[in-house]
């Protein structure tokens, strides 16, 4: 496959980016998105040009290293689908693919393609765990748990916190990040001591990191990719309102 | 080669069951007032160091932990799927500490410490509990009870799991307690840091030094006591299961200033992942060993057989795990797995155009237990498998092959889980202790975990009780040259200015490491790539290219930093495998095994570990033995048949 990339290049958080074109040829369909980024970077190598700089680690789809504005969509749209995860037999030959960093103003950009996403560990920091210290834990049976209510905590828990929901939010909003945590500890017995301060503090901190509010857009449903349902925003409305009235 | 007497483990006296609970007794104790003043560094936030970093931040000491990924909730730990063991019996089938402790040290091929893996064994049951007190969403029966499967190498079902992403799962409850301590003030988080140097003053660790990977920075930090949980070496092989950052630098480091690297050979490669498609490969993904309960192996039984799956009759196919080991079936351990792919695809018998590969077929198990309880059970594997091949697994078997996935070796640490530098831990995957020669399935998370949470907070603690607290300075010596030593070797690698990218030498490494150091090791193989090994790390340090400066974001140079330490490293794994002249567990030696083609351990001479001292100047490096003393198990031929 012969491809035209359009990739944002950056140098560092203080330069003004832009978009460069690179023609790649020999691309194989079997190589992942991130293989035809390294095979890109090997060739700007050996002509003495700077590779460009994208997060990547464990290229299986769940530490939420990797990123990518690809074609306008984050990790592509596929559904269910890291970029990592993303192969080139999803693309035609001749095609022009645009690759961006992730575009959330509380996501800044550190270069190329590399965001700083810390916004979203002070967000967990703010409350996204529950209160136990190692040692003396009861049996894990001694509280017995729905399956049900396992399950869905398990849904919501399923959150690489790759930021893809923020990225394609049009008010860059974080809301299903932080409800997917939210929702998963609210859903489960243990986290329920602390579940209106929890949500409470979650919220605030997000808002002050300048992720934007959700106006039911829904892109994020769309763009996650694991799948994570708006149903846990919703949920984390709840909590919220309920932590409010309560006055937690 | 120069053979001291026996390391000591420093193993507690006593009954194997109650050395843990009379050692905790007789450790020392920190006032909780004074644990402030303590300074810890962890390195890695792992499983090992994320839960040591947390735990000890709630005891209250001064914690400063490092990760190289942009969050502490990145670490590979995250990637493993199956499952974690512990000898809970809540199935009632015969399951106890002792029986779990025992299928350890014997799936270990009887090469680990007794001690350790009883420990280990010991508090196993612990972790869930705790993990279930943080709000692990572990699965669960219709009564609300834990569920369990059955993994490799074991008879009883002990494995606790959140569907496919157990990893995931305790490594974000351990995120979670991290961020609780972060919140605290106890722990202080350095992501997109690299740990690249260990400094030791007066021949105790006293700190690291690191590189800020945003801005290029060289920062000096110094501490108490240094905690390194690093996870394993599986890259230097290039291809594996890791994730494309995991290195061995912070190791070879501090095995360069004297720790000792321990049984470097034994690597484990696991049997089940997806093929090699081409040359641009960059990593292999494993599809859980869980997939071994319902999905059964075969082969043609004709050489070359050029038919599709569906067209090979039942009778023209050899389902070879099951006919060689009935009892086990296709649940043998990894390493049996691995070994016999291997010669399946030897004879010629291998499957996919590369000839790599044998069947794992869903078919019986999609008649047995319906589609839908399948796609309960596998969905997110079939998913991720369909994603990488563009096949469905549903309809025509999986292709698998064996890959490079945990390393089993690493730095040697005593029962306190310290090496033998005074003050430098090493936990987890990083260290050498509790798997021997080979690790069974779902105990890394459980090692990972019994490390961090319940072993290290209290050995550490022993090891600062003896310690004046801050009897260390940044500015002293030791650390201006330990940090203008990683500026040098920074300097150097970047004015080489050579013609081949760095990722070809890594390529290359991966290759000689593969083909002569792999499923299979000959006296022959080793020595071939023991000579060709420092040819190739003579020709990176006049040929490489790394493009860009030290004081940016410089992907390319932390890749040439790796390479360059995984050059030293991979020579000394094969010089471990060459003088170990038997076959153990993944260390499988060709020279060495039965008539059946089965590993053929050596007790009388190799019932050791291997730790091995940095030459001082120049030539092989140094043996010290630890010799394994059995007092509960006899040693027995592995049988699964």
């Amino acid at each position: 496959m012969d491809l035209t990339l359009k990739v944002w290049r950056q140098k560092d958080a203080q330069s003004t980016g832009r978009i460069e074109t690179y023609q790649v040829s020999g691309i194989i369909p079997d190589m992942s998105f991130l293989e035809m980024l390294d095979v890109t970077n090997e060739r700007l190598i050996e002509e003495g040009k700077e590779p460009i700089a994208f997060d990547h680690d464990c290229r299986e789809g769940i530490c939420g290293m990797c990123s990518l504005v690809i074609n306008g969509k984050a990790h592509g749209g596929f559904s269910g689908t890291t970029t990592c995860q993303l192969h080139m037999r999803k693309f035609n030959d001749g095609d022009t693919i645009t690759v961006e960093p992730w575009r959330a103003s509380a996501f800044p950009v550190l270069r190329d393609l590399v965001v700083d996403r810390t916004s979203f560990d002070r967000i967990i920091q703010a409350g996204g765990f529950i209160s136990a210290n190692t040692g003396g834990a009861p049996d894990g049976n001694a509280v017995p748990i729905p399956k049900p209510d396992a399950d869905a905590a398990m849904d919501a828990a399923a959150c690489i916190g790759c930021g893809a929901c923020a990225a394609s939010c049009p008010n860059g909003s974080a809301m299903l990040f932080v409800a997917a945590k939210v929702s998963h500890l609210a859903h489960l017995p243990q986290g329920l001591p602390e579940r209106g301060q929890r949500v409470l503090d979650m919220v605030a901190k997000m808002d002050e990191e300048g992720f934007g509010n959700c106006t039911n857009h829904a892109e994020c449903e769309a763009m996650c990719p694991k799948d994570i349902s708006i149903s846990h925003i919703a949920k984390m409305n709840r909590e919220f309102i309920r932590a409010t009235v309560r006055g937690d | 080669m120069d053979t001291n007497g026996s390391l000591n483990g420093n193993v507690p006296d006593g009954p194997l069951a109650e050395k843990w609970d009379n050692h905790r007794f007789n450790m020392k104790l920190v006032n909780p007032a004074n644990r402030r003043r303590y300074k810890v560094i962890v390195v890695g936030s792992g499983l090992a160091g994320g839960g040591a970093a947390a735990t000890l931040g709630e005891l209250g000491y001064n914690v400063d932990c490092f990760c190289y990924q942009d969050s502490p909730r990145r670490a590979h730990s995250i990637a493993a799927q199956g499952g974690i063991n512990a000898a809970k019996n809540y199935q009632n089938d015969g399951d106890s500490t002792y029986r779990l402790f025992y299928d350890t040290i014997k799936g270990g091929d009887f090469r680990s410490r007794e001690s350790n893996v009883y420990r280990l064994a010991q508090v196993s049951a612990n972790i869930i509990d705790q993990c279930v007190a943080m709000g692990v969403p572990f699965a669960r029966e219709y009564g609300g009870q834990l569920a369990n499967r059955s993994f490799g190498g074991a008879q009883v079902s002990r494995t606790f799991y959140a569907r496919g992403q157990t990893g995931q799962q305790l490594l974000l409850g351990v995120y979670a307690a991290l961020s609780r301590q972060v919140a605290a003030g106890t722990v202080k988080m350095h992501s997109r840091t690299e740990m690249l140097e260990i400094v030791l003053v007066d021949g105790q660790a006293k700190g690291v030094i690191t590189r800020n990977l945003v801005t290029g920075e060289i920062e000096t930090h110094a501490a108490d006591v240094v905690i390194m949980a690093t996870g394993g070496y599986g890259p230097v092989f290039y291809l594996s299961t890791n994730a494309m950052g995991n290195n061995v630098t912070a190791s070879i480091r501090a095995y360069m200033k004297g720790a000792y690297f321990a049984n470097p050979c034994y690597t484990q490669i696991h049997p089940t992942c997806i093929p090699v498609s081409g040359d641009h490969q960059s990593k292999l993904t494993l599809m859980s060993e869980s997939l071994r309960n319902d999905g059964r192996i075969w082969v043609p039984t004709k050489e070359g057989d050029p038919r599709g799956p569906a067209e090979i009759p039942e009778d023209e196919r050899d389902y070879y795990l099951e006919r060689m080991y009935p009892s086990f079936g296709n649940l043998a351990p990894r390493d049996i797995a691995s070994r016999a792919a291997k010669r399946a695809c030897d004879e010629g018998r291998g499957v996919g155009d590369t000839g790599l590969g044998v069947y794992l077929d869903f078919t019986d198990a999609i008649k047995r237990l319906s589609l839908p309880v399948v796609q309960q059970r596998y969905g997110n594997l079939f998913d991720m498998y369909e994603k990488i091949t563009g096949e469905n697994a549903y309809q025509v078997p999986m292709r698998i092959y064996p890959a490079i996935h945990y390393t089993m070796g690493g730095l040697w640490v005593d029962y306190n889980l310290m090496s033998n530098i005074p003050g430098l831990f090493v936990l987890g995957e990083s260290n050498f202790s509790d798997h021997g020669a080979n690790r069974l399935g779902a105990s890394a998370l459980m090692q990972g975990l019994a490390d961090g949470y319940f072993v290290a907070p209290y050995t550490v603690g022993n090891y600062l009780a003896n310690q004046t607290p801050g009897d260390y300075s940044a500015e002293s010596s030791e650390f201006t040259q330990a940090a203008q030593d990683v500026k040098d070797r920074i300097h150097r690698v970047l004015s080489i200015d050579g013609k081949r990218t760095v990722t070809s030498f890594h390529r290359e490494l991966g290759m000689i490491c593969w083909d002569y150091c792999g499923m299979a090791r000959t006296d022959q193989s080793l020595t071939k790539a023991l000579d060709l090994i420092p040819a190739l790390k003579e020709e990176f340090w006049e040929n490489v290219s790394v493009p860009g400066g030290g004081d940016e974001l410089n992907p390319e140079l932390e890749k040439a930093l790796r390479v360059a330490d995984f050059l030293e490293f991979a020579e000394l794994m094969c010089y471990d495998a060459l003088v170990r002249k038997e076959s153990c567990g993944g260390h499988f030696r060709e020279e060495y095994q039965t008539q059946e083609g089965e590993a053929l351990r050596d007790d009388e001479n190799f019932s050791h570990v291997s730790a091995w001292e940095a030459p001082r100047n120049g030539g092989r490096p140094v043996l010290h033995k630890e010799n394994l003393e059995f007092e509960e198990v006899e040693f027995s031929v592995r049988s699964y048949k």
